[in-house]
């Protein structure tokens, strides 16, 4: 019974929103579909990939990707299509053009900027700390006075 | 250089401060997807008629040959806020006479006829769409979604939802008299 229960749990998690009449006997073709779902967003729930979407939407472009892998596209030809037609922001992983440079840039350039600054910060602290470490003679003399008077106060 | 670092502070706040500015607009929609088909030609699709209503299908070759500007608006008779938008297309077909055609999505004729005879026919032509690949190929991503082709056969604007508010009669009329004066 518990066996049963575990199996029943692990074929929960496996399944995902995918429907047994739209899997392809071919199982490389299927599993090329289940990559490119995994890829596509869902328009109707945004955040999600059509992959796990059961939205009626998604369902259809599942379909559609399935199709167009059995009549002999590639992947980019099963993306572009979709591309057509709902565009750059079905992808999850956006196409490098024009458009899209800052979005892919920014973090390099974020972190560049970043690095600038802490080798700045840390190059004026270590001149500021920096030069002679040990204490001149009259240095020496004040520090001797000041701990005396200290160690005699604590005296009283 | 230690001259201009003092406006850095001041440079960061404003940065920040637009990016709000931009970011809680109440007037931008960070759900709103934008159209692939915008600039481009009608897509290729081929629907046909709703038995017994008497308005003909609806096909790509329908927007190649028309004298002015087309609206498109994609319903079914499962959608709710379809039946409100419904007595605003009929009005504005009444009150601007513009010319305005259906596609059915994923609905059954028999029910789509149903409504149609329950609310009145706005629409010049329906296609009917059971399927819902000619849905895909104008790219929608629900119903009511609504189109407004030029007189040259480009999709000009796009309106996701049902058009009840002023603002989106507004656009819509304002694409509609633009799509109409790019007449060659």
């Amino acid at each position: 019974m518990i066996r049963l229960l575990i199996i029943l749990i692990f074929m929960a998690t496996s399944v995902a929103a995918v429907e047994p009449d739209e899997i392809l006997s071919d199982p490389v073709l299927e599993a090329r579909a289940r990559d490119i779902s995994a890829n596509l967003r869902c328009v109707v729930c945004q955040n999600e990939p059509i992959d796990t979407s059961n939205a009626g939407v998604a369902r259809d472009l599942r379909l559609l990707v399935r199709e167009r892998l059995v009549a002999g596209d590639t992947n980019d030809q099963v993306y572009d299509y979709v591309v057509a037609r709902y565009g750059d922001y079905v992808l999850f992983k956006p196409p490098w053009k024009s458009t899209t440079y800052a979005l892919w840039l920014a973090p390099f350039v974020i972190a560049l900027l970043g690095g600038f600054f802490v080798a700045l910060v840390f190059r004026r602290s270590n001149a500021v700390s920096g030069g002679d470490e040990t204490l001149s003679a009259d240095e020496e003399d004040i520090f001797a006075d000041v701990t005396k008077r200290h160690t005699d106060g604590d005296m009283q | 250089m230690k001259r201009f670092l003092i406006f850095l502070p001041l440079c960061v706040a404003i940065a920040i401060g637009l990016a709000g500015w931009w970011g809680l607009n109440p007037d931008r929609d960070p759900g709103s997807v934008p159209s692939a088909l915008i600039g481009q030609p009608v897509p290729v699709f081929d629907l046909p008629a709703i038995e017994g209503i008497g308005v003909s299908g609806l096909s790509t070759q329908d927007f190649t040959d028309a004298s002015g500007p087309i609206l498109v608006n994609v319903f079914a008779s499962w959608c709710v806020p379809c039946r409100a938008e419904h007595a605003v297309l009929t009005r504005m077909v009444r009150e601007d006479g513009l010319v305005l055609v259906g596609i059915n999505y994923k609905d059954k004729p028999d029910a789509a006829a149903a409504w149609l005879t329950e609310l009145g026919n706005p629409y010049d032509r329906i296609g009917s769409d059971e399927t819902g690949r000619a849905g895909i190929e104008w790219g929608i991503s629900g119903v009511p979604e609504t189109f407004v082709i030029d007189t040259n056969g480009i999709v000009v604007f796009r309106y996701v939802g049902p058009i009840t508010s002023d603002a989106a009669l507004a656009n819509i009329r304002k694409a509609l008299a633009q799509a109409g004066a790019d007449k060659p």
